[in-house]
């Protein structure tokens, strides 16, 4: 909402500068988001009339004026604009005078011809963006000699007030002036709307089809205007000023009633009306063509006002083409009416339309205000462009909204606010506010006045007493609470622990957006099903990730691209995992690496990260949770991961995650030149873990053996180490593979893995016989299973 | 027995000059050893007169005392030259680099979160997360937003199908955790929230806290006193200056903007607070209890309050952040700014 401070100040004028002003009512919940001056800064422009007007001897496109500021003598000036006349009153800068951006005006000799000065246009006083296509002619009765600014009142501002979507009863500079009279305890008063006679019989028939939707409607005709007469300045001035337009005289007034007084209006071209116009829903495969051109299929929920050959409007949205208003008009039929914010509330959204008139009826119009604005656009019209008014023709008006009746109880209303504010208060700010007020036995029973839509229940009321109060002034308080433990599940690993963990190993967190683009997805998982955005911000942020793989390697790319080589990168959350109807939503964590192993330094080794140092990573991840025995890493295909290091994560039975090698050729695809690694683990399988147990220390010594196998090359060592454990008894305290070698003295093929056995019995020390027992059985099952010869 | 202080002057100056453990036990095994000179002087007593003994033993005593200290001294010399040595040779550059992983860091927005939970927390709220894709009976419908709400506009919220769509903010989990728990409910509610908005000051992912207090007695004045506590100890000012501004949420009646005193300038005014000296960080208000009635909360029993705010909005301001879209470039130069 914006408005004129002037045309405020003509209701209420409260002494307060313009900021003060302001701030009053932003801290009333009326946010002022701009004040800005109606007019840039200029000085020394009269208003001047043009007395003779002659070409100039040396140019074809400029004339030497003769102009009447006031002074008495009249002054000579060359003037280049195309529009210049004798007889104009135009805004003229004298010598001196100083025009925007520091623009002074001095005397000058143009092609030989002397000028004092200049004729303005528009925009070279700051009054139109766009540059003027002439000089501004100002009206007849413009006073010669005046001050422009003052004549003008530019000493004016625009205030510009984002409105909640709760107070449309302030769209208007009768609702503001009312708040800012409640705020100030200034008194507001209104112009005076005198009913205009009716000259003729001239109705118009209008039928009301859905009262619940429009439970009033107003109309009247007026025969014989002339629509191609001007807006008068004061009017264009103060609906520029408001942010709106000049159009023609009836879209005009129609425009300043609303902006004035809160009340959307609609005139009609009489004679493109074919028959009696009815209020009711349009029917399905009813078309329109709106005023802005758009042509619009109608659906049965959409309220239109309508005459015998169709829908002529989208009822408090947007007339039609066929029905409006033109120059050419003759008869006038004016609409004033009350359409529910139910009625209008989510039409224009449906098709795409957002007018004054819908912003206003959405938030709710005062039902009472449809006569006022009706005598009001009334009387303007006649001023603009004459014409013999019809009597004021309501339909309905007995189905209007009824006030709400609320109960505002003391005890209620003091526990809310944490303070008891004093009766007298409490019914001074409500009856300023226009609510009737009665006191009853426990508080106060209001009625809530007709232009309040936002007053329905008892909270209403107590936000509206502490806004009047003043947030500020109402007391501070430390909530009261009784100290009650919360459990702690110390199995459980804190998601901040996960993070810290990778932190300290060299991770970087990233954060990427949730939806990545569909083509990026597909070359990752492209067999993945994830929910897709029926109204994406871009097609690259269309589908909804269904690993943080995508984002991550975007991350990684664009670090590639600014000169990092060493990249560690790892982020934490949803992904979206199947179709709308069977989605699951799990938390991921997952991370992407490329570069060296360590740091470049004086000591570093030089050598590329590799799958096992992401293996080493993640286990040392897992071992957070004490539960590392219950997970597996197996050797499977990922679409996106180099088939030979890539490994799926088992926690017990579930798979829960996958670690690897991005694949070479998505590698390529991507233009990703050095290796790269990724990793992506269920958070629940990661967190769960368990309480520590104890288990008694054995005194008793440890027997160590060290046993070297050669197997093939292909063997799996895992495997192997299963083995092993499963034949070395229940004493075994630890398996350590502590060499892994393929070379000089190892045939081509295969490879000499090293173990080294650690045994410890609880209650006794071992004897060489048991653990010879338990090495044979290890020897013969490696070499039954995997063909292991055990080296000398 | 005369050539006794030749003998020891010799055996001092052995020692005196012997450079080495090996070379100073040479000189011990000479002079006092088994066969050493001075034990064969002791050796010889016998051969004295009885009545002289006693004093040439306590002679030779002395000179073998004498020596034993030179020894002991010139060993712990050497002793303390070879140490003193060794650590020379074991110097090393101590302004070298130290190996290993130097380590990396939480995102600033991470970090923003946590300090915001842990402050909550410190006060005896949970932390409660939700889904992202919701519905619109959590987002909306029992957040008091009907459909044809004027707060509701497709143009700002990313739908899947009629029913379905992403989180505009962190709200359906209080409503999801009132559905489930009984007051009194403490509750801090950080994520992902999503908006269909994308310039200089939007991106159209980015993170709020929320948090809902739902007890008996709970006031307006108690919103107040949490709000302004939180804030001047997330900026660790005492005096930092806040403000109610009334404001309209559908979710809370009386609902409020909250601004702080603009923590660049200190209310002076600058180009961050648009010179007005004030900057809004959140919104808040009292439970409406339409809201408490989708969720089955007895409104006339329990009265609450609930906040909310964006964290990056709050991280912009401790840090210093001046463009919102680098959070999510995931820049390795402006990640590790916050390491």
């Amino acid at each position: 909402m914006k408005f004129s401070e002037a045309w405020l100040r003509e209701w209420v004028s409260p002494a307060l500068e313009t900021q003060p002003l302001a701030d009053t009512v932003t801290m009333a919940g009326l946010e002022v988001d701009a004040v800005e001056s109606v007019g840039t800064e200029f000085q020394g422009v009269v208003v001047a009339k043009v007395i003779a007007k002659a070409p100039h001897p040396d140019a074809d496109k400029l004339n030497v004026c003769q102009v009447d500021d006031g002074s008495g003598d009249p002054v000579q000036v060359v003037c280049g604009a195309p529009n210049v006349a004798e007889g104009q009153k135009v805004p003229f800068a004298r010598v001196g005078a100083v025009l925007p951006d520091d623009f002074k005006i001095k005397k000058a000799k143009l092609r030989g011809v002397e000028s004092r000065g200049m004729i303005c246009s528009a925009s070279e006083l700051g009054l139109e963006e766009e540059r003027s296509a002439g000089i501004h002619v100002l009206p007849e009765d413009a006073p010669v000699g005046a001050d422009f600014r003052d004549w003008m009142q530019l000493d004016d501002h625009t205030i510009e007030v984002d409105l909640t979507p709760n107070r449309g009863d302030c769209l208007s500079v009768r609702g503001m002036a009312r708040e800012v009279g409640v705020l100030t305890r200034e008194r507001v008063t209104a112009p005076s709307v005198e009913p205009v006679e009716a000259e003729t019989d001239a109705c118009f028939s209008v039928s009301i089809k859905v009262g619940d939707r429009c439970p009033r409607y107003l109309g009247r005709m007026l025969e014989d205007v002339d629509l191609t007469a001007e807006t008068p300045l004061w009017m264009s001035e103060r609906l520029r000023r408001s942010g709106i337009r000049t159009i023609d005289p009836a879209v005009d007034v129609t425009n300043y009633v609303m902006l004035e007084l809160g009340q959307p209006l609609h005139a009609f071209d009489r004679e493109r009306l074919t028959s009696a116009i009815e209020v009711r829903l349009a029917a399905d495969g009813e078309s329109l063509t709106l005023l802005d051109g758009q042509d619009v299929a109608l659906d049965s929920e959409t309220l239109v006002i309508a005459d015998g050959s169709g829908p002529l409007a989208i009822a408090g949205v947007m007339g039609g083409v066929a029905s409006g208003v033109t120059r050419d008009t003759r008869h006038l039929f004016i609409e004033a009416a009350f359409f529910t914010p139910l009625a209008v509330a989510g039409t224009a959204r449906r098709y795409g339309l957002h007018t004054d008139a819908s912003h206003r009826f959405e938030r709710g119009v005062d039902p009472q205000l449809v006569e006022a604005a009706m005598e009001r656009a009334t009387a303007l019209l006649i001023s603009i462009v004459g014409g013999r008014p019809g009597p004021v023709v309501e339909t309905g008006g007995d189905r209007l909204p009824p006030a709400a009746h609320i109960d505002l109880r003391r005890e209620r209303l003091d526990a809310c606010l944490g303070v008891a504010l004093p009766a007298d208060e409490v019914e001074d700010i409500l009856a300023r506010l226009g609510i009737n007020v009665a006191v009853v036995a426990d508080g106060w029973r209001v009625e809530a006045p007709s232009w309040r839509f936002d007053i329905a229940i008892e909270e209403d009321l107590i936000e509206e007493l502490a806004r009047i109060h003043g947030y500020n002034r109402l007391p501070v308080r430390r909530p009261q609470a009784r100290l009650a433990l919360a459990p702690d599940h110390e199995a459980t690993q804190p998601l901040g622990r996960l993070r810290r963990h990778l932190v300290s190993r060299g991770y970087q967190e990233a954060i990427t957006y949730s939806f990545v683009s569909p083509e990026l997805q597909a070359m990752v998982t492209p067999e993945s099903v994830s929910p897709e955005l029926a109204n994406p911000i871009s097609s690259d942020m269309s589908v909804m990730r269904h690993s943080l793989f995508p984002g991550l390697l975007k991350a990684l790319m664009h670090n590639l691209n600014r000169q990092q080589t060493r990249i560690r990168l790892f982020e934490s959350g949803l992904v979206f995992r199947g179709a709308l109807d069977d989605l699951e939503q799990p938390s991921m964590l997952g991370g992407a690496i490329c570069g060296s192993r360590d740091v470049e330094g004086w000591s570093a080794r030089r050598d590329a990260f590799d799958f096992f140092d992401l293996k080493g990573d993640v286990e040392s991840l897992i071992a957070l949770s004490g539960e590392s025995s219950r997970w597996r890493f197996v050797a499977e295909a990922h679409p996106a991961l180099h088939p030979g290091r890539c490994a799926r994560l088992y926690r017990d039975d579930r798979p829960v995650g996958w670690i690897g090698a991005l694949h070479p050729s998505l590698q390529s695809q991507l233009g990703i030149k050095p290796e790269v690694y990724l990793f992506e683990i269920e958070q629940a399988a990661l967190v769960a873990g368990r309480v520590a147990e104890f288990s008694p220390l054995s005194r008793f010594p440890e027997v160590r053996r060290d046993l070297a196998f050669v197997v093939e090359e292909k063997a799996s060592v895992g495997s192997i180490m299963e083995t092993v454990r499963e034949q070395a008894g229940e004493w075994l305290t630890q398996a350590q593979l502590f060499d892994v070698y393929q070379g000089k003295g190892v045939e081509p093929g295969y490879k000499s893995i090293a173990l080294g056995l650690t045994w410890q019995h609880p209650s006794r020390t071992l004897n060489d016989e048991e653990i010879n027992q338990l090495i044979a059985a290890v020897v013969e099952q490696t070499q039954v299973r995997f063909d292991a010869v055990l080296r000398s | 027995m005369d050539h006794l202080p030749a003998l020891v002057s010799e055996a001092k100056a052995a020692i005196a000059a012997a450079e080495d453990a090996q070379s100073l036990d040479q000189v011990r095994v000479r002079f006092l050893g088994k066969k050493g000179e001075i034990t064969a002087l002791l050796k010889g007593l016998g051969k004295l007169p009885a009545e002289d003994r006693p004093a040439a033993g306590e002679r030779i005593n002395e000179a073998k005392q004498l020596l034993q200290q030179e020894l002991d001294a010139r060993k712990q010399a050497l002793e303390q030259a070879e140490m003193a040595s060794r650590l020379d040779a074991e110097r090393v550059d101590v302004t070298l680099p130290g190996r290993g992983e130097p380590g990396g860091g939480l995102h600033p927005i991470t970090k923003t979160l946590e300090r915001i939970e842990g402050l909550f927390q410190r006060i005896g709220f949970d932390v409660a997360v939700g889904p992202e894709i919701e519905d619109d009976f959590h987002n909306f419908e029992a957040l008091n937003i009907p459909a044809h709400h004027p707060a509701r506009g497709m143009a700002d919220t990313f739908y899947f199908d009629a029913k379905r769509l992403l989180r505009t903010h962190t709200s359906p989990v209080q409503v999801r955790t009132m559905q489930s728990q009984e007051p009194p409910i403490r509750i801090v509610c950080p994520g992902r929230v999503y908006r269909s908005d994308s310039d200089l000051t939007h991106t159209p992912m980015f993170h709020q806290v929320e948090g809902l207090l739902v007890d008996e007695g709970v006031s307006f004045a108690d919103l107040k006193g949490t709000i302004a506590d939180f804030l001047q100890a997330f900026f660790e000012r005492d005096d930092l200056e806040v403000r109610f501004r009334p404001s309209y949420f559908p979710f809370t009646e009386p609902s409020a903007e909250v601004d702080i005193q603009c923590v660049m300038c200190r209310g002076e005014g600058c180009r961050v607070c648009s010179r007005s000296g004030w900057l809004e960080v959140m919104g808040c208000g009292m439970v409406h209890p339409a809201v408490f009635s989708h969720a089955g909360v007895d409104a006339e029993r329990f009265t609450g309050f609930a906040f909310g705010m964006g964290a990056e909005r709050l991280a912009m301001l401790r840090y210093g952040v001046n463009d919102l879209r680098l959070f999510f470039d995931n820049d390795l130069r402006f990640l590790r700014q916050f390491n």
